[in-house]
This record gives C-alpha cells, sequence and structure tokens, in this order.
C-alpha cells in the first residue's frame, strides 16, 4: 500500500507506472493530491480553482475504464494543474482577472482538450500574473502564490500558480505559458524543469491571448522525462490556430532518456556572454552565475565541445520585448469590452456604450495591465510607431541573426534562466524595471520564437538556481537531450533529486512550527 | 505629442488622452502613479533607438507562414445559449448592450 505522502513527491513517470501496473487508483492518487491541496493552499496560493468533485469522479471513470479492460493511454488517470490562461469547457477561467470573475467558457483549448482525450484528471486552475503580465505571480487580482521553498518569496511568474503546485506537492505536472520567460522563471526559482517550445509547435487555440506572436504553452515538471512527456502530449498541428507548424512533436522522450546517459560526446556548447558573461554581470547574483559556471563545466566533462559566443544584439532584447509585448497585449485586450462575456460596470441606463466600456476596464484591469496596454497603445500611435513598435520588430531580427549566425558553429547556446534567486513577495511590485529584469535571460529565445528549457542547476543561499539551454528552431530534443545529462549527473553527485531537499526542509520547518 | 523625444516625460495629460483612446477611465491617482512610472519604462524601451537598422527588415513573426487556410466549409458553431450564458446581459437571445446613440442623434 502506498503511502499517499509519497504520491506527492514521486514523478509522473513513476506514477503511471504504478496506475498502468494495477498497484495504484486514480481515486486513490487524486485523493492524495486534493488532500495536499486542501493541507497546504492555504499558504501557497497556487490555485484558483479546484473541484474536487469533479477530479474524483474523472478519476473514477478512467479506474472504471481500466478495470473493464479499455485500452488506455500512458497519460490515463494522472492528474494535473493548468494554469487560467487556458480556457476549459464549464470549469471557470480568469487568466488572473477580475475582468473574468465567474466566466465559465463554452469551449476548451485545444491543449486542454488534448490532455482531457490522454485521460488526465483537471486538479484545478492555477494562479497567474494577471493575463501573464509579471514575473512574481502578485500581479494576480486574486492573491498572491508563495514559493514552497520559501513562503516570505515570490514563486517566479507568471506561471507561478503551477510552479509553485509542482514543487509544493500539489500537482505532479502543470502546464504553463511563455510570453517572455513565463514557464521558465517560475520553474528555474521553484527547482522544476520548464520548457517554452518552438514558437508554433503546441497550439494557441483558447489561450486567452496576451502577445500573439510570442505565447507558447509548454510543460512544469519535476523531471527533464516528465517534461518531454507532457509536450509530446500536447505538441503537433491544430488546424485551429494559423501560426501552427505541420509537423509532428517526436523524439522529446527519446532525446531524454538518451541526454540521461550522460555522454555529450560531440556536442558543441555556446555560452552566451551578454547573459552573465564577462562585462555583463550587472544585476546577476554571484551564486547565480557560480551555480551557472559549474554546470558549463559539467557539461565540459561529459565531452562537450564549450566555447563563448557573443550575440551583441541581445543586449536590446529587453527593451525590444517591452515595445512589442505591450503593444500586442493592447489590442488582444481590447476584446475585453464588457459586452460579451465577464465583468460590465455602469450599464444603468445613464452611461453610454464608450462610457460603460471605460469603466468596466478601469474596475476590471490592475495596475501593470493598464500600465502595459498604455504603453502599448503609445508605441503605436501615429507619429510614434516608426521609432518604436517598427525599430522593436527590426532589434528582433537582429537578434535572430544572432542566434542564427551562433548555431552555424555550435548546438546549443547557454546561460542563467533568471539573473537571481527568488526574490521576497513585495520588493519589486512597484518597479516595473525592476520586475522586468528578471526576464533578462529568457527574452532572446522568445523573441526568435526559439525552444529553451530551464533545469534545475543547484541552490543559491538555499533557493533554486536554473540554467537554461536554448536551441535552434523545432530542434526541441536538443534542450530535453541536454537538460537531461545535467539533472542526471547532478543528481547522482548528489544522491537525490534537488525537490527531495525541499520536502525535508518543509518537513523541518512543520516541526519547528 | 507630435514628435518621438524620449528625453521628454510623459505628462499627465498624454497620460490621460493615451487612457482615453484605450478606453480606460483612469483615476487621478492613477494618472499621477503611472506617470512617473511610464516615464521611467518609456526611457528604457527607447534604448531600441540605438540600434544600427538601416538595411534590416523588421520581424513580425517568429515563423514565416503564408497563405494559410481551411476549406471553405459549415462547421458547428458555439451553441446560442451557452454563449449568451457567459454574457452580462442578454436579451431576446441576443447580447444587450448600452445605448449607442446619443438623444440627439
Amino acid at each position: 500500500m502506498a503511502d499517499p505522502q509519497d504520491l506527492t513527491t514521486l514523478d509522473a513517470a513513476e506514477l503511471g507506472r504504478r496506475l498502468a501496473g494495477g498497484e495504484l487508483s486514480s481515486v486513490e492518487l487524486t485523493r492524495a493530491y486534493l488532500d495536499r491541496i486542501a493541507a497546504a493552499d492555504g499558504v501557497l496560493g497556487a490555485y484558483l480553482h479546484v473541484d474536487a468533485d469533479a477530479a474524483l469522479a474523472r478519476a473514477g471513470e478512467i479506474d472504471a475504464a481500466r478495470a473493464a479492460g479499455e485500452e488506455l493511454g500512458p497519460l490515463a488517470g494522472l492528474p494535473i494543474a493548468l494554469k487560467d490562461v487556458f480556457v476549459t469547457e464549464g470549469v471557470p477561467t480568469t487568466s488572473g482577472s477580475k475582468i473574468l470573475e465567474g466566466w465559465r467558457p463554452p469551449y476548451d483549448a485545444t491543449v486542454a482538450a488534448r490532455l482531457k482525450d490522454a485521460g488526465t484528471v483537471l486538479l484545478g486552475k492555477t494562479n497567474m500574473d494577471e493575463f501573464a503580465m509579471g514575473s512574481s505571480t502578485e500581479n494576480s487580482a486574486y492573491r498572491p502564490t508563495r514559493n514552497p521553498w520559501d513562503p516570505e518569496r515570490i514563486p517566479g511568474g507568471s506561471s507561478g500558480g503551477s510552479s509553485a503546485a509542482v514543487a509544493g506537492g500539489l500537482a505532479p505536472w502543470a502546464l504553463g505559458t511563455d510570453t517572455g520567460g513565463s514557464i521558465r522563471q517560475p520553474a528555474a526559482v521553484t527547482g522544476l524543469v520548464g520548457h517554452k517550445p518552438t514558437y508554433g509547435s503546441v497550439s494557441r487555440y483558447g489561450l486567452i491571448a496576451f502577445s500573439s506572436s510570442l505565447d507558447q504553452a509548454g510543460p512544469m515538471a519535476r523531471t527533464v522525462l516528465d517534461a518531454a512527456v507532457l509536450h509530446e502530449a500536447i505538441g503537433g498541428h491544430d488546424p485551429r490556430d494559423s501560426t501552427s507548424i505541420d509537423a509532428p512533436t517526436l523524439g522529446l522522450v527519446e532525446a531524454a532518456r538518451r541526454g540521461a546517459g550522460g555522454d555529450l560526446a560531440g556536442l558543441r556548447v555556446g555560452v552566451v556572454r551578454e547573459l552573465g558573461g564577462d562585462g555583463h554581470t550587472d544585476g546577476y547574483e554571484d551564486g547565480v552565475l557560480a551555480r551557472t559556471r559549474e554546470t558549463v563545466a559539467l557539461l565540459e566533462s561529459m565531452g562537450a565541445d564549450v566555447r563563448e559566443v557573443s550575440c551583441p544584439s541581445f543586449d536590446l532584447a529587453l527593451p525590444a520585448y517591452y515595445l512589442i509585448a505591450p503593444s500586442e497585449a493592447s489590442s488582444n485586450l481590447a476584446r475585453f469590452e464588457g459586452m460579451r462575456f465577464g465583468l460590465r460596470v455602469g450599464d444603468d441606463g445613464a452611461h453610454h456604450l464608450d462610457e460603460v466600456m471605460s469603466l468596466t476596464r478601469e474596475q476590471g484591469f490592475g495596475p501593470e495591465v493598464k500600465r502595459r496596454i498604455i504603453l502599448g497603445t503609445y508605441a503605436l500611435s501615429a507619429g510614434y510607431y516608426d521609432a518604436y513598435y517598427g525599430q522593436a520588430q527590426k532589434v528582433r531580427t537582429l537578434i535572430t541573426r544572432d542566434f542564427t549566425s551562433a548555431y552555424d558553429d555550435v548546438d546549443v547556446l547557454v546561460s542563467p534562466t533568471s539573473p537571481t534567486v527568488a526574490w521576497l513577495i513585495g520588493a519589486r511590485v512597484d518597479d516595473p524595471l525592476a520586475m522586468y529584469a528578471a526576464d533578462l535571460c529568457t527574452l532572446p529565445a522568445s523573441l526568435a520564437g526559439l525552444p529553451a528549457i530551464s533545469v534545475p542547476c543547484g541552490l543559491s543561499d538555499g533557493l533554486p538556481v536554473g540554467f537554461q539551454v536554448m536551441a535552434p528552431a523545432l530542434a526541441d530534443d536538443r534542450c530535453y537531450r541536454v537538460a537531461a545529462a545535467v539533472e542526471a549527473a547532478l543528481d547522482s553527485a548528489r544522491g537525490h533529486r534537488l525537490l527531495d531537499e525541499l520536502d525535508r526542509r518543509a518537513a523541518t520547518a512543520g516541526a519547528q512550527a | 505629442m507630435s514628435t518621438p523625444s524620449p528625453k521628454e516625460p510623459l505628462g499627465r495629460q498624454d497620460l490621460a488622452h493615451l487612457a482615453r483612446l484605450a478606453r480606460l477611465a483612469l483615476s487621478d491617482d492613477e494618472l499621477d502613479h503611472f506617470a512617473g512610472q511610464l516615464s521611467a519604462v518609456l526611457d528604457a524601451v527607447a534604448q531600441v533607438g540605438k540600434a544600427d537598422t538601416a538595411d534590416v527588415a523588421p520581424m513580425t513573426h517568429a515563423v514565416p507562414l503564408t497563405n494559410v487556410t481551411r476549406p471553405d466549409v459549415v462547421t458547428p458553431s458555439l451553441p446560442r445559449d451557452v454563449v449568451l450564458a457567459g454574457a452580462p446581459a442578454a436579451e431576446d437571445d441576443r447580447f444587450r448592450v448600452p445605448q449607442i446613440l446619443g438623444d440627439e442623434e
């Protein structure tokens, strides 16, 4: 008989084996997670919506199907959490905003439908920065989420509910979305694996849009292998997304398994000077740079051919991103006008349509969303368009050129995932530029549409540090291979997973309290 | 607001104008608060002007795709009742919206 405490720390691959082997029922597993949510989410605030009855009913259906001898896929019966940016039929979806409070979407996002068809059990919808705008989840209109490693600190953002849930044992794995780093940075600061797929390789149909040319859904998991399995389950062409690439998502699980073997002979690795290298260390914590250097040395010890590469245009990634993303957001968020869904304010017969729209948006949006809408409106204005939005789009071309010439000489590029470990809640909340700096290392791959993964590479001051691996378009398998090699080598040297240290610390804190 | 000048901070009046364009009814407090913050952000993003982009085409999309089409066939729409159930106000099987035209129009 499995101990329910263990079930909430095991990886999804092991849980899947136990389900398939009949040692564990989906109801038993789902109940273990619901119990952990009931016990811990009051503090962590990882979820915006949990429906225990629906989850248990779904788990019961899967168990019954298995008992009846039906052919089930490898994900059948595994619980999962979805960031609240994915629309889910009949299940409340807010994108972290008051403007959508109480809205129940009439359809499923493609990735949500694929996971449903695969037999997964939806535990709930996770907290996020409002409309995915933020790096700390403090911009949620509902409540902040806390980091399971230290509840006084942020869990990263904008997919901070997903990161806190998976790291804290409130879900075995989860989906996030990444526009400028919103999967990778929260994964990094909570000790998880998080992957942003090649733009266009995972459907955006049913994602509440923030910045359409950048948004991409991806996995957040406890292991590289779990992330690869989840990525393969959601990836692939979707005719409902006109930017979807018509190519299958294959070979990721195989790459993760191969990488774990630890042989990187012949792999050419470029260390990006502009992301924490010589002359570019402002804002980077020493501990983060030390873990990064050690991980690069580890790659070398596994046979990789490591060299430094320079990508000078990366210095302009942050200003370009904070023009492009707000511009696209100001356009996308025009749909929230209080007429077809969500909040409506001031409809008392005395106010005209325009006034009702303005009052609705004033009350329904939080400060960061308003700041970005105004910034985007400004950047797209006549007379400013060429100098701001147009110029940012040209910088995007320069960044892509830097990547292209780097990949002439190397197979992957590496860097820290974020310049710092998790900071204290409140520390950057009223300083937008300080908040934006958390995205420094993740923005270049976002702007170029390239795949990038964050894998845990140790602790600094007792808090997790992430190592980023970037690859050319549609070469996501390289990210998984290198990340798996790092994970396997560090786990083996340590004797356990990094996340296992969180469990012991949490237990100690509990005992002291 | 005629020519781009990042050196010039975003004034309260400019901000109020942008808020009107974006259909945001900002409060006085918000106008005061955002003016300083957005001026700092604008200073930072104006650095894109440093790049030499004389011969550079803008990149609008990470993956160049053109003429994505689908067969022109009728497919089922979402059920009307389900969609209207999520609307703030509905009447006679339609979205009900506030007054659009003024009394004098």
